[in-house]
Order: structure tokens, then sequence, then C-alpha cells
């Protein structure tokens, strides 16, 4: 720049029009105003729709499976909730079989994910070697990027005859516990009834875990390495070893990582569908044996009954489909908020 | 330190010339570094402990446990007690090798040692598992579907025709393959723009009803896949009265990926710095000019991440597609012409029929998906490398400035004419 137009301070607030004018060219500055003009506010109103366009999309779902779920929901009341059995011919519609089978897959799950994923996101935070941590990390993305039918036919194919042995062994030691026992089937009997001891919740439990899995230890292992390096290097500085100083820091900061993933989690494991269908036998019983043959869940309903559905029928799909999303948005909620919360430092305290 | 080594005084040669007019000769003894060296009464050095690394003894009571309970697990479980079988010796091994690790972190230490040992083998023992798992998931499905892939023809053609009994050089998958690439590229038409507009707004345009829409966005990542390919069979097939078809099964994926494309590239535009939107609109740059050539640019590795991530599970997402596409045993490629087949779809409709044959070809086409799926992994996390790792053609920037001498074609011994501007010249007039 060699030279600039002047103009008195007083005249400042008119500044646009006075350089325009002083200079006696085309080039003036634009107008400083709040509002958007010109190509901005192009801009800025095609944003908008864009983001309107897709909250009408997205809420709309939402929204249309609440209002196709109503009529089910005023008919059935109450009972939609309380009554087990799925016929739609003789009138007969609830949801209580299938939800619990939900619960209890996405429990068996959980009870498998959470240890290891926890274990996971410690050795490649804490232990493993530092060249070795970029790819360990890339494998744990990988895994959750591996589709879902792949675990299943791993679950269905590859895991099965061991799960069902171990169910064996489980109702032979542990049978007194209702979760594991099998009705109808004897484990000390010379030839082992194998067939009931199959497509469980247990076995599509595993499956789902596979999925869970990834995505709770990623979440963990990124809150783990948030943790304050100072703090960590004051531990093991005043004698801590390394599992003390994970005790002492390294868990309570992530704390909150550690619940948000496992819900984060949770909420997959609620709404996975294909390696389910895959894997259990469907029945419509609320029962606590986790290993015996058949099971159900929500997705499982929508994915073998959506088929030979009428109006009626797909509605009470529709619904048993807006109740399962309801629960995962809840679970899903809860998680966001945890892991937010740990993220501001809150939960350094021990 | 057990030896002070005793620096011997330097001389101090030169840098500072001597006050004495004397020393202003020419020729001034160049800087010259002195090593130190040890006393030579002092008493030899003692080796000292390497902090680095475990000592010899230090190995051994790591891996020494894990040696002898490996002989103990297979005496108790194949010799003794009747628990044969890779399974048991497996558990067995890692039990007893936390019981002996235990044991002879006792003998070193206290309760302390012994904790911190045992949770050292139980958090690697975990990651291993998870790691088997991971490997066995993968080397089992590509074992079992290596058979059908040495056809050629299982990549090139499609079932039509084919039973499910016949051998693998009839028939293939391509009608599958194909299939999921044009209900992908459905989805990533709708999403795509959609998805990473609403980041755009979002982060740039914001407001309160910029809020609610992140708000309704979060949640719907909560939709199961399968819910949303009920609403689009409730609205697509059921009330529009349309035929199922790729179209539909695109409109599905659509549904699905929505919400994460979005969610994924808001998080991806939050993190580009403040510093560089504000430099560009201080520069005069309109809002527009600053998205479009200083926030989407820096931001390109990364959304390209977060896009090809959500086509990942896109493609891989089984649910949606077997609600809306239907299954066409021949190659489709008109997207509203009927049925439309895909390679999830094709993987769990053949596992299901139940025939060896068939599962071998579920089998090929999950390998297949698989190599996709990790083709596009490979491809995203190349593009979200930091910048600096893949610049390679671009020239060294070194500190030291090179020697110009050689190149320029003057000699090389040149250079000690440039050696008194060394020389602190400064002093002479003195």
């Amino acid at each position: 720049m060699t030279t600039l137009p002047s103009y008195d301070a007083a005249a400042g607030q008119d500044m646009g029009r006075d350089m325009g004018r002083d200079m006696g060219q085309d080039v003036r500055p634009r107008r400083i105003s709040r509002k958007a003009t010109g190509a901005d506010a192009v801009f800025e109103h095609s944003a908008r729709a864009v983001g309107a366009s897709v909250l009408v999309i997205t809420g709309g779902v939402g929204l249309f499976l609440g209002w196709q779920a109503y009529p089910t929901l005023s008919r059935y009341g109450f009972g939609f909730f309380t009554e087990s059995a799925w016929n739609p011919e003789s009138d007969v519609v609830g949801i209580a079989a299938v939800l619990t089978g939900t619960i209890s897959i996405a429990f068996v799950a959980m009870v498998f994910a959470f240890p290891l994923s926890l274990l996971t996101a410690l050795f490649i935070s804490e232990y493993a070697p530092e060249r070795a941590k970029a790819t360990l990390v890339a494998m744990v993305d990988l895994m959750a990027a591996v589709p879902s039918i792949v675990y299943g036919l791993w679950g269905y194919l590859l895991v099965m005859p061991h799960a069902g042995d171990l169910a064996v062994w489980l109702q032979k030691n542990l049978g007194w516990l209702p979760v594991f026992d099998v009705r109808g089937a004897d484990p000390d009997a010379a030839v082992v009834d194998a067939s009931r001891y199959v497509s469980s919740s247990f076995c599509a439990g595993i499956a789902v875990a596979m999925m869970v899995l990834p995505m709770a230890c990623a979440v963990m292992r990124q809150v783990f390495s948030q943790t304050p390096q100072g703090e960590k290097e004051a531990a093991l500085a005043l004698g801590a070893t390394r599992w003390g100083m994970i005790t002492s820091v390294v868990l309570p900061f992530g704390r909150g990582g550690i619940i948000g993933g496992t819900m984060l989690g949770l909420g997959r494991a609620l709404g996975e569908t294909i390696a389910v269908v895959l894997i259990i036998s469907p029945t419509f019983e609320v029962k606590p044996n986790l290993t015996e043959i058949g099971s159900n869940s929500v997705s499982a309903l929508i994915a073998g009954r959506f088929g030979e559905a009428n109006a009626a029928q797909l509605s009470a799909l529709l619904a048993a489909g807006f109740v399962l999303f309801l629960i995962t948005l809840v679970v899903n909620t809860l998680a966001s908020v945890v892991v937010n919360r740990s993220r501001s430092g809150a939960g350094t305290d021990a | 330190m057990t030896t002070t080594p005793e620096l011997t005084p330097p001389t101090t040669p030169t840098t500072t010339t001597p006050t004495t007019p004397a020393a202003v000769d020419p020729a001034p003894t160049p800087p010259t570094t002195y090593l130190p060296h040890l006393d030579d009464d002092a008493p030899p050095p003692v080796p000292r402990r390497s902090l680095g690394r475990p000592s010899p003894d230090e190995q051994l009571t790591r891996w020494g446990p894990w040696l002898s309970s490996a002989a103990l697990a297979w005496l108790v479980t194949q010799q003794l007690l009747p628990l044969a079988g890779v399974a048991w010796f497996v558990v067995s091994w890692f039990l007893l090798g936390l019981v002996v690790t235990a044991v002879t972190a006792a003998m070193h230490g206290g309760w302390i040692e012994v904790k911190d040992r045992v949770a050292a083998a139980v958090v690697t023992g975990g990651a291993l598992s998870v790691g088997v798992a991971l490997v066995s998931t993968v080397g089992f499905v590509l074992l079992r579907g290596w058979e059908p892939l040495t056809h050629l023809n299982f990549l090139t053609d499609d079932m039509s025709g084919v039973g499910p009994k016949d051998a693998f050089d009839r028939g293939g998958i391509a009608h599958a393959v194909v299939g999921s690439l044009i209900q992908l590229g459905i989805g990533l038409a709708i999403t795509l723009p959609l998805g990473i507009g609403t980041a755009v707004f979002m982060t740039e345009v914001g407001g309160r009803f910029a809020r609610l829409v992140r708000t309704i966005v979060e949640a719907m990542t909560a939709l199961p896949s399968i819910v949303a390919g009920l609403f689009v069979y409730t609205v697509f097939i059921i009330m529009l009265g349309q035929p199922r078809s790729g179209l539909a099964a695109g409109l599905a994926i659509a549904v699905m990926m929505l919400p994460i494309i979005a969610r994924a590239a808001d998080v991806v535009l939050r993190v580009v710095p403040g510093g560089l939107r504000e430099a560009s609109l201080a520069l005069g740059a309109s809002r527009w000019r600053t998205v479009w050539h200083v926030v989407l640019p820096t931001a390109r590795p990364g959304l390209a991440t977060a896009v090809i991530l959500g086509s990942a599970r896109g493609v891989g997402e089984t649910s949606p597609v077997l609600i809306t596409s239907g299954a066409a045993a021949f190659l489709v490629t008109d997207p509203v012409g009927g049925a439309m087949n895909s390679l999830p779809l094709f993987i769990y409709s053949n596992v299901r029929s139940g025939e060896e044959q068939a599962i071998d070809r579920a089998f090929g086409a999950a390998s297949v998906l698989l190599v996709l799926v990790l083709l596009l992994f490979v491809v995203a996390r190349l593009l979200a490398r930091p910048p600096r790792t893949k610049a390679r053609g671009r020239p060294r920037v070194s500190l030291r400035p090179r020697r110009r001498g050689p190149r320029n074609g003057a000699p090389a011994d040149a250079h000690p004419s440039t050696q008194p501007l060394d020389q602190p010249e400064s002093q002479d007039p003195r």
C-alpha cells in the first residue's frame, strides 16, 4: 500500500461511502453490517435450508415412528409392554419377550465387551511400546469398520459350537444359577444334546460383543490419552508402580470415558440386527436362561416379520421399533453427557 | 556418579584475542574443542545400572513364569485332569501363569509389586485375546472364502440360472458387487451434500436453530439401522406404492448414514483453528469465501475420513437393504428397475439357505466385502495422515547453508577466502 486516504475520525462511521468517493474508483470496502449481504446472504440462507432439510429428514423419521406407533400403543395400552406373545392374527401383540431378549443379548455382549475393551484401551494407552501405538489404534478402528454380517458369520459358524460346549460346562458346574440352567437337557448325560445349548442369547451376545468392543475401546482410549502427563509422572515420581499410577491417576481421570464408552457400546448392542438374526432361533418367552436355545430381539422381530405384515401389523412393528429407538436414544444421550462432562476435566478428583 | 570426570581447564587459545598487540599477527590458532579426560588416579569406573531396559534377571522373572506355567498347564490338563483340548490348555496356561507370576513377584517385592506384575499380565492378556478374535474373524472369512475366489467367474458372473449346489465354476457375485456400489452411490449422492452442508451450517452459521439441528442430528445417530430400513419400507414401498428397488435401498442407507456423516463432519469442522477464519475475514474475504477457500480445504482430510468411514459402515450394513431392496439373482443396473441384490444381502441369504456350497459362496462374497471395506479404510487412513508425513517432493530446509562452491563451478579452495570473516576482526582497530 502506498497511499492511504485520509479522513478524520469523526467521519469514521461513514467510512465506506467516504472512501469510495475519495478514491474515485470502483473499489469500495464492503459495508460493515451484521446482516449478511450478497453472496454471504445466499450462502447463509442455503446453509440454513440444508440444515432445515436435514432436520426435517432426521426429525421426520422420529416423528413418523411416533405417529405410526401411536395407534398401536393406544390400542393395546400398557399391555403392549407386558404381553410376551406376538400373534397379530389373534390380536395379541406385546414386546415383553423381545424387549427382555434384546436386553439379555446386550447384557451378555457387555459382560464380554466391557472388560476386554477396558483392558485393550489400557494396553494401548499405557503398556504398548510407543512405536506400536499408531498401528494398534488403527487396528481397533479397522475392527469397528468390519461389517456386522462378517461378525455374524464368525459368531454363527466359528464360535457357536465352542460357545455350546462352554454352555454345557457352565450348566454342569453352575447350573444352580437360573442364568446358566438349560431346561430339557442333562449335562451329565452320556451324549449331551448339544442342540439345546446353541442359538441362545449367550451365543448372539458373543458376536454382538465383537461389534461393540471397538466402539467402547476407542472412546476409552481417547479419554485415557487425555490424562495429564504431569499427573502421571508425578505418581511415578512418588514411587508408584505402573499399575499404581493407573489406579490412582488414569482410571479416576478416565472414569467418565469408561462409563460413556460402555454406554455408547450398549446403544449399538441394543440395535444390532443381522448377527442376532443369524444366530438365534426365535422364541417369544420371557426367560432368564441365557444359554438355552431360543431368544429374540426387537430388531430380529422386525427383520423376521416385516414381509408378511399388513398395515396394522406394520404399525405394531413400527411401535416396537419406536420403543427400541427411544431406549437407544436415552442410552446414547446419557453416554454423551457423561463423556462430555469428563472431558471438561471435572473428573480429575480421585 | 561414581567417578567425577575432571575437566582439564582449557588453555583458551583463540576466540578471545589477547590484549597484547603481539597477538594481532596473522594466522591465529583456530578454535579447538578439548575433550575432558578422566583423572588417571581415579578408581576404575563401576559399570552403571541400566535404567532403560530390564536386566537379564528381570527378563527371566518376566518370561520365566510363562514358560513354567506352560509346562505346568500341559501337565495338568493333558496328563492329570480329564480336560483335554487346546481351549483348556490356553485357559489354564493363562491362570497358572498369573499365579506363577504372582509368586515370583512376591519373592522380589511386596504386595504392590505382585499387583503390578499381575495387572500387567492381565491387561496384556486381554488385549491379546481381542487381537486373536480380530485375526480369527478376518482369517476365518478369508480362508473359507478362498476357494470360490480362485475361480475368476466368481467376480465377473451373476447368479442367474445357477443353483445353490452348482460348482464354483458357474455363477458369481458381480450383480451383488454392482448393486452394492450403486446403492452406496445413491446413498452418498444424498448424504454428501446434505451431511457436509449441515455440518457447515452448524459450525459456520450457528445460532439457536443450528443448536436445535445439532441436537436432533446427534439424537438420530442412535437410530438402529433396521428402524431406518423399516421407515423407508413403510413410506416408500407401502405408502407410495413403489416396488422394492435399489433406489429404496439407497434411500435407506442414506437415512442411516446421514446423521453419522453430519455428526463426524461437524466434529472435523469444529477443530479448524478459529485463527484461520479470523485471518481470512480480516483480509476482507466474505464468509462464503472463507468457508470455501479456508475452512473446507483445511478440513478436507478429516472430511474425507468421515465420509469414507461412513460409507464403509453403509456398504456393510445388512438390515436396511434386507428390508428394502429385494434380492435378484441377475445383474440389475437400473436403480428403479425392481429388485437389486447387494453384497451383505447376498451373504445373508446364502448363509440362511444352509447349503454347504452356498455358504462357501457367502464366504467368498464376505471376503470381497471385507477387502472392499479394508480398501476404503486404508484410503481414509492415507487421507487422514498429517500433511508433513505426506510431503515428499518438497525440498529439505536445513539450517546450515549448503556448500555452493562446487555447483557454481568455483574451486573448492575458494573457502579460505571467507575464513577471515569468522575471525573477530572488529577487535583489530584496538
